[in-house]
């Protein structure tokens, strides 16, 4: 912080997430009256009313921190992402969202088209006589209406612009929100592209008996509840703590639920997903292929169940011909036949 | 023995198109075994990329994507049979990962014709070539899978900031 007394300027957006990022920064609890001494809010969609228009407004490299939770969804959110950056001088990816694609880069297993057949034509809720979509342009007599483009694919924040921080979770725990705006405050932050919580992985902090890894099947959560002691992947139940990294303060470990993954790989993994399919499938006894399979299978919807929040920041990041290519070859075949 | 896939059976794969396949082969049986293959003079196509690892149990299912994700079109992952790896259980290993990364494979839109897990010994160079021929033969047939950035540039046309994925931070 340059002068010392001058107010810091903060903006807070969020892209494609549902909120709880947003509820995440209000759970610091009395400590947001801190924040609103030393920083003024420029842009806080959920809760001020600025216009996009305020912030364009702004000189470039005038805001001090700007928290971006969500990942990017359709052009909008990436024009504010762009903008953001172009305004603040330190950019944090808040949240799984924006850190690796999170819940919303599940959608990657779709396309666009995939996605609006679905929900404006064949949910059983839908009553969708004329077929209506968005449209990005309307023309009505009083000018051109605009909304923005709906993408292919769930892009995590730092696909679009540079990231300074990282603070993953689902949402961020209150304590590392907080201590990331100590840092802040006070000018401590470590080195630009540093993931603000531990390094390691969670088993490291997690406090449960670990034995013998030795799984003879898995179970879903809702199937089993499991000894509140023991290692949850002793006892068949798919925890990511192994690629996980640590710093999330276990809220799932002590509630009795398995690591989903929110906090993203360990510095050391190559791939999130991936990683932790290994280690899962590995755990498991025996050696003739059909019993392995029938043990395996229990592992139901692998790719989401190891990608749950780092789709967006995995290898393959969207499945193969989901880019509407298989529906237009099926329209040709009809129209020809 | 005969070549691998008519040329003209890939039109929609675009012209002077190659299958490019990665093969991760154990050093102490399926690496012997494409040796062998060599020194026996047995014809197999020339689409394989070799990768010798220690173990087929080092191979992680990490590595397989890594290779799709960098264009490769197929991968062929080699280990001994059951019960004669060198380090006893690493190939155990690789056929529990297996069974449950060809699942995750479907659920990308892999093709199951595009990765393949095989016992070769080091006495097996027919195998391995027969293996080559036919996983090259359908790869062809399939297509071109094309790396993780251009299909992400086919989805929308965004100019990423960096190779997509893969990377920690």
């Amino acid at each position: 912080m340059p002068e010392a007394k001058k107010k810091l300027k903060l903006a807070l957006y969020w892209a494609a997430s549902c909120g709880g990022c947003e509820i995440a920064v209000l759970d610091i609890d009395e400590k947001i009256l801190t924040v609103a001494e030393v920083a003024d809010i420029v842009l806080w969609p959920v809760a001020l009313d600025f216009k996009y228009k305020d912030v364009e407004a702004l000189a470039d490299q005038s805001v001090d921190v700007c928290l971006f939770n969500g990942a990017v969804r359709n052009s909008e959110q990436r024009e504010l992402a762009e903008l953001l950056r172009q305004k603040s001088k330190v950019l944090v990816a808040f949240g799984a969202c924006a850190c690796f694609g999170g819940i919303p880069a599940l959608a990657n297993q779709f396309d666009r088209e995939s996605i609006f057949r679905r929900v404006y034509d064949t949910t059983p809720s839908t009553d969708n006589p004329g077929r209506v979509r968005p449209q990005t342009k309307l023309s009505v007599p009083q000018g051109d209406l605009h909304l923005p483009e709906f993408y292919n694919a769930v892009y995590k924040l730092d696909d679009v612009v540079e990231v300074d921080y990282y603070l993953p979770g689902c949402p961020p725990p209150p304590e590392l929100v907080w201590e990331a705006i100590t840092a802040i405050v006070e000018g401590k932050l470590p080195p630009k592209g540093s993931t603000l919580a531990g390094e390691r992985s969670l088993c490291h902090t997690c406090k449960r008996k670990k034995e013998d890894k030795k799984v003879t099947a898995f179970h879903r959560v809702h199937e089993f509840v499991p000894d509140p002691e023991k290692c949850l992947l002793e006892q068949g139940i798919i925890c990511s703590g192994p690629v996980t990294r640590e710093g999330c303060g276990e809220r799932c470990l002590d509630a009795n639920m398995p690591c989903r993954g929110c906090f993203g790989p360990t510095p050391e993994a190559l791939e999130h997903g991936a990683s932790m399919l290994s280690a899962a499938a590995t755990l498991v006894e025996g050696k003739e292929e059909a019993e392995l399979a029938e043990v395996l299978d229990g592992i139901v919807d692998p790719l989401g169940t190891f990608y749950r929040f780092t789709l967006a920041d995995s290898l393959l990041r969207i499945r193969n011909k989901s880019l509407g290519l298989e529906e237009k070859a099926e329209e040709g075949e009809e129209a020809a036949s | 023995m005969t070549q691998a896939g008519s040329p003209k059976s890939q039109a929609a794969a675009g012209e002077g198109w190659e299958p490019k396949v990665v093969a991760f082969l154990c050093n102490w049986c399926s690496y012997t075994g494409a040796d062998l293959a060599g020194i026996s003079r047995l014809k197999y196509p020339a689409n394989l990329r070799i990768i010798r690892v220690m173990c087929s149990g080092r191979v992680s299912p990490a590595f397989v994507l890594k290779a799709f994700h960098e264009g490769a079109d197929g991968v062929l992952v080699g280990g001994c049979h059951p019960g004669d790896c060198h380090y006893l259980e690493g190939n155990y290993k690789t056929l529990k990962r297996k069974l449950v990364f060809e699942r995750l494979l479907e659920q990308f839109g892999i093709e199951p014709g595009r990765f393949r897990l095989e016992w070769i010994s080091g006495g097996e160079g027919d195998k391995f070539a027969r293996v080559a021929e036919e996983l090259v033969k359908a790869v062809r047939e399939l297509g071109p899978l094309g790396s993780t950035a251009e299909r992400l540039g086919r989805a929308d046309g965004l100019a990423l900031r960096a190779e997509g994925g893969g990377g920690n931070a």
